[in-house]
C-alpha cells in the first residue's frame, strides 16, 4: 500500500437527507409566497420517486418509515407523513448555493452527488491552523446559512472520509479510534488520523462497497466485513472479481491514490450596464452599450471559448423587463450582440424606435458557450456562409430580426401550418420533423400549389341555377360547381401584350392600388372541379376544432385553385400557378 | 482549345438536322451560333432544368443577368430548381404566398432559400443587399421599376455574377418567360384530381422586340417538378366531325405528338 501523504486527506460534508432538506426550502419558499400555512419543520416528510420513498425526514424515520418502502406502507406507518414528489434537478439545483459556501471558504471542491462533496483537506487545515478548526469554522458557516445536522469526516481518501461522516454513531462508542465531537447538537465532525483509514474501515459492513452483485457474494463466501475482504490478496482478487473487484477491494484496504477533482468555479461572464439618466433612444442606449459588448465578447474569448446563445436583458424605468434568448448561426461578435439589443429594443418587425419608457438597465449573459476550437475556421476559411449571414444580418437590421426567414417543412394538413418560417439565426423547432413524419390523413397530394395564401381569401362559388353551393354534413355538394371567383383575382391582372403590367403585388397592397368595394369578384366558368375532400380537426377541442371541405377548381382561363368551404363561406386557401 | 471542341461539337451536330426542314435547320444553327457567342463571353451558365434550359437565349440561365418571369409562382420555382439543387443558395424577396412545400417539390433545397416575405417599400434595397451575397435571387417588383434602378441593379449582378429573377416586368431584362395556355389533365367535372398540367411557355428575349421561342412544358408534371412535354406539331384537319371534338372550334389547329 502506498504510504499516505497529506495531500490525500479530504474532508466530505455530508447533509443527511438532502432530498428533503431541498425538497423542504422550495416548499417553504412556496409557503412564504402563498403567505399562508407554513410547514413545521418538525413534520415528518419523506420524498417520493417512482411510488417508493427515496428520502424521509428523521422525524419520519422514527415512525420506522425507511428509503425503498412503498408509499402506502410508509403512509400506513406513519399517517400524518407529508408526501413530496422526488425531483432531482431541483436537488441539484438547491444543492449549489451550498457548494458557493465551501468555496468561498476553502478552494478545491469537488461534488459527488447533491448533498454530498469533498474537500481537499490539507491547505484548509494550514490555512486555518488545523482540520478541526477548519471544519469548525465551516459549520459555523453553514449552520448561519440555515443547514443545520450537517456531518463531516476526515480521512485519506475519499471513500474513507465519506463513510467517517456517514457512521460517527458507530464508532463514537468506547473502542473509538478518534474522537466523535458534537457541536450545537446534532453536528458531527469524525477524523480518522492519517494513515488509520484501512483500520477505520475495517469493521465495516462489506454492503457500503454499494455493488449489490459483489456484496451478496462476498457475504456467501462468508466475507462479511471490508477488513476481511481487504485481507485478499490483490492479484487473486483481481483475477476472480475482475477490475470491478480490485477497485472494491483497493477502496475497502483504504485506497488514497483516487485524487480529489476540484470543480472549476463557474466565472461570472454576465456584463450589464446602468444608464443614468435613462436614456429615451434605440440609438443612444446601443451606442451606450456598445463598449460593454466588445468587453463581454472579449471575456468569453480570453477563456477560448464562443458565444452561441445570449441572454439579454433589459429594464426599464417603469420596472418592465423584457429577456430573450438569442441564437446565433455561427457565434457572436460584438456587433452581433448589439444588434440583438437593438432588436429587443425594437420589439418583433416593427423598425419605429419608441420606447413605451425609458431603459435604465441593459444586460447579457452568455446562453450557451462552446470551445472556439469546435469553431475555427478551416485552412481555406468557410468565406462563402460567412458572407451570406453577413448579407442577411444587414438585411436584419434593415426590417427586423424577423423578416429574414428560412423555411422548414413541418406536420400539418392546411398548407400554411405545413411551412414553418424560422427566422435567420433562430434554431428550427424540435417538434417540426417529428411531426411531419405522423401520417396527416387528409394532406394534400402532389402536386402542391405553388402560390399559398397566408390567409385565405374569400371566394364566391356558384351553382349553375347562380345560388351558392353548399355541403351538407354527409359530404355531399347540394349543385355542381358551375361559375368560381376568387376575391384580389381581380387586381391581379394577368398582363397581356399591349399593356405592361405594373407587376403589383397580390396581396396586402391591393388595399392601396385600388378602393376595396371590390365586394362581389369576378366570377368565372368552372370548366372541372373536384370534391369535396373533408378535413375535419381537432374535433375534441371545441376552441380549435376545424371541419372544412376541400376543393379543387379549375376555371375557363385554366387556373386552378384549392379552395375551402367552412361554414357557409368559401375560401381559397391557395393557387396553382 | 475551346474553339477546337466548340466547332468538333458543332460539325457532329450538323448530322442532327438532317430530318428538319429548311427554317427549322435555320433557326437551329441560329441557336448554335448564340449559343457559342455567349460562351465566348466571360459569363457562367448556372445549372439549369433541362427543358427549360432549351427555351432560354443561350441555352441557360446565365449569371450576372435579370429575368423577368411573368405571372406564374411555378415557372419561378423550376428556374430556381437547377441552381438550388447544385448547392446555390435563393433568395426570395417580396413573395409572401410562395408555396414552400411546392419548392420542395420541383427540388429546391429549402436548407439554402431564405425568404424576406414582407420587404415593404425597401424591396430594392433588400435584392440589392441579398445580390451581393446569393447566387440567385428572386424579387416581386413593388410598383413599377424605374430604368435607373434597373440599370444600377444590373450593374451589381454583373459585378457579383449574381442572377436575378423578377416576377412581373423588369426592365432590360435578359429573357421574358411567360406561361400562355395551360390544360390540367387528371380532373373532371366532380372527380378526380390535378395530377399535371400542360404549359406553353413563351420566351422573349432581347428588346421587347426580340424573338420568341415556345415549348411545351409539364409543369407541374407526373412527379411535382418540370417535365419535357412530347413535341406537338400541327397537322391536316381529317374530313368530317371527330369524336372526341365536342367544343366545335374548327378554327384551332389540330396537334398531333411526335415522337
Amino acid at each position: 500500500m502506498p504510504a499516505p501523504s497529506s495531500s490525500a486527506r479530504a474532508i466530505v460534508l455530508w447533509v443527511p437527507d438532502w432530498p428533503v432538506v431541498a425538497a423542504l426550502q422550495t416548499a417553504h419558499a412556496a409557503a412564504l409566497a402563498r403567505a399562508g400555512d407554513d410547514i413545521d419543520d418538525g413534520a415528518p416528510v419523506a420524498v417520493i420517486d417512482r411510488g417508493r420513498v427515496y428520502a424521509c425526514s428523521a422525524s419520519a424515520r422514527t415512525s420506522a418509515v425507511r428509503r425503498g418502502l412503498r408509499v402506502r406502507e410508509a403512509q400506513a406507518r406513519c399517517p400524518e407523513l407529508r408526501t413530496i414528489a422526488y425531483d432531482p434537478v431541483l436537488d441539484a439545483r438547491a444543492f449549489e448555493p451550498v457548494l458557493a459556501l465551501v468555496e468561498a471558504l476553502m478552494p478545491g471542491v469537488q461534488p459527488i452527488r447533491p448533498g454530498l462533496c469533498a474537500i481537499r483537506a490539507r491547505g484548509p487545515a494550514r490555512f486555518y491552523g488545523g482540520e478541526r478548526e477548519a471544519v469548525q469554522r465551516l459549520l459555523g458557516e453553514l449552520a448561519a446559512f440555515g443547514l443545520r445536522g450537517c456531518r463531516i469526516g476526515i480521512a485519506d481518501g475519499i471513500f474513507a472520509a465519506e463513510q467517517a461522516a456517514r457512521h460517527p454513531e458507530s464508532i463514537s462508542g468506547a473502542e473509538s479510534i478518534s474522537g466523535t465531537e458534537s457541536i450545537s447538537g446534532a453536528e458531527s465532525i469524525h477524523i480518522v488520523p492519517m494513515g488509520e483509514a484501512a483500520r477505520f474501515l475495517a469493521p465495516l459492513p462489506v454492503g457500503i462497497l454499494g455493488d449489490p452483485g459483489l456484496t451478496t457474494l462476498l457475504v456467501r463466501l462468508g466475507l462479511r466485513s471490508l477488513g476481511d475482504f481487504a485481507a485478499l490478496d490483490a492479484a487473486q482478487v483481481r483475477q476472480r472479481f475482475g477490475e470491478v473487484g480490485a477497485h472494491a477491494h483497493a477502496l475497502a484496504g483504504g485506497d488514497t491514490t483516487s485524487g480529489i477533482t476540484p470543480r472549476a468555479p463557474q466565472r461570472d461572464l454576465d456584463v450589464g450596464i446602468d444608464l443614468e439618466p435613462p436614456l429615451e433612444r434605440i440609438d443612444q442606449v446601443t451606442f451606450a452599450f456598445r463598449t460593454a459588448a466588445e468587453r463581454f465578447i472579449a471575456q468569453v474569448s480570453a477563456m477560448h471559448e464562443v458565444c452561441t446563445a445570449v441572454r439579454v436583458s433589459i429594464r426599464s424605468e417603469s420596472g418592465q423587463v423584457s429577456e430573450r434568448e438569442w441564437q446565433h448561426p455561427r457565434w457572436f461578435t460584438a456587433s452581433d450582440v448589439l444588434d440583438r439589443v437593438r432588436w429587443q429594443l425594437q420589439g418583433s418587425g416593427s423598425a419605429a424606435g419608441a420606447l413605451s419608457s425609458a431603459i435604465c438597465r441593459v444586460a447579457v449573459s452568455p446562453g450557451s458557450r462552446d470551445a472556439a476550437s469546435n469553431h475555427e475556421e478551416g485552412l481555406w476559411g468557410s468565406a462563402p456562409d460567412e458572407r451570406i449571414h453577413h448579407g442577411l444580418s444587414r438585411v436584419q437590421g434593415l426590417l427586423g430580426h424577423d423578416a429574414v426567414v428560412t423555411p422548414v417543412l413541418g406536420g400539418g394538413r392546411m398548407l400554411a401550418e405545413r411551412a414553418v418560417l424560422v427566422a435567420w439565426g433562430d434554431r428550427e423547432p424540435a417538434d417540426a420533423a417529428a411531426s411531419r413524419r405522423r401520417p396527416w390523413p387528409g394532406q394534400l397530394p402532389p402536386p402542391l400549389p405553388a402560390r399559398v395564401f397566408s390567409p385565405p381569401r374569400p371566394a364566391v362559388v356558384r351553382s349553375p341555377a347562380g345560388e351558392s353551393v353548399t355541403v351538407d354534413e354527409r359530404g355531399r355538394v347540394s349543385a355542381p360547381l358551375a361559375q368560381v371567383g376568387v376575391d384580389g383575382q381581380a387586381a391581379d391582372v394577368r398582363p397581356n401584350a399591349g399593356r405592361p403590367n405594373a407587376g403589383r403585388p397580390n396581396t396586402g397592397q391591393a388595399a392601396d392600388a385600388e378602393p376595396p368595394a371590390l365586394l362581389v369578384p369576378q366570377l368565372r366558368a368552372v370548366t372541372a372541379w373536384a370534391g369535396p375532400w373533408s378535413v375535419d380537426e381537432r374535433w375534441w377541442d371545441r376552441a380549435s376544432a376545424r371541419r372544412l371541405h376541400r376543393f379543387q377548381v379549375v376555371d375557363d382561363t385554366g387556373e386552378a385553385w384549392l379552395l375551402l368551404q367552412e361554414g357557409d363561406r368559401w375560401l381559397a386557401e391557395a393557387r396553382y400557378d | 482549345m475551346n474553339t477546337v471542341s466548340v466547332a468538333i461539337d458543332i460539325v457532329e451536330h450538323m448530322f442532327e438536322y438532317e430530318g428538319m426542314t429548311g427554317s427549322e435547320r435555320v433557326q437551329a444553327l441560329q441557336a448554335r451560333i448564340t449559343q457559342m457567342q455567349r460562351r465566348t463571353l466571360d459569363e457562367r451558365a448556372l445549372p439549369t432544368l433541362p427543358p427549360l434550359a432549351e427555351l432560354l437565349p443561350g441555352g441557360a440561365m446565365r449569371a450576372g443577368s435579370a429575368y423577368s418571369v411573368i405571372e406564374s409562382h411555378a415557372l419561378v420555382m423550376a428556374m430556381l430548381a437547377g441552381p438550388s439543387e447544385a448547392g446555390s443558395w435563393c433568395g426570395v424577396v417580396g413573395v409572401p404566398d410562395f408555396g414552400v412545400e411546392a419548392a420542395a417539390g420541383f427540388g429546391i433545397d429549402l436548407q439554402r432559400l431564405v425568404l424576406v416575405p414582407n420587404p415593404g417599400d425597401q424591396w430594392l434595397t433588400v435584392t440589392a443587399a441579398l445580390v451581393d451575397v446569393l447566387p440567385v435571387v428572386v424579387t416581386q417588383p413593388r410598383g413599377r421599376v424605374n430604368e435607373a434602378d434597373a440599370a444600377r441593379l444590373a450593374a451589381r449582378l454583373r459585378q457579383r455574377g449574381a442572377t436575378l429573377i423578377a416576377v412581373g416586368p423588369w426592365p432590360q431584362s435578359e429573357a421574358r418567360l411567360s406561361v400562355e395556355t395551360g390544360s390540367w389533365s387528371g380532373i373532371g367535372a366532380g372527380f378526380g384530381r390535378l395530377r399535371q398540367r400542360s404549359v406553353t411557355v413563351t420566351v422573349a428575349s432581347g428588346a421587347d422586340t426580340g424573338r420568341r421561342r415556345r415549348g411545351r412544358l409539364w409543369l407541374p408534371g407526373g412527379n411535382a417538378g418540370l417535365e419535357a412535354a412530347p413535341r406537338l406539331v400541327a397537322v391536316d384537319r381529317p374530313e368530317g366531325a371527330l369524336p372526341w371534338d365536342a367544343s366545335g372550334s374548327t378554327d384551332e389547329p389540330l396537334l398531333r405528338t411526335v415522337v
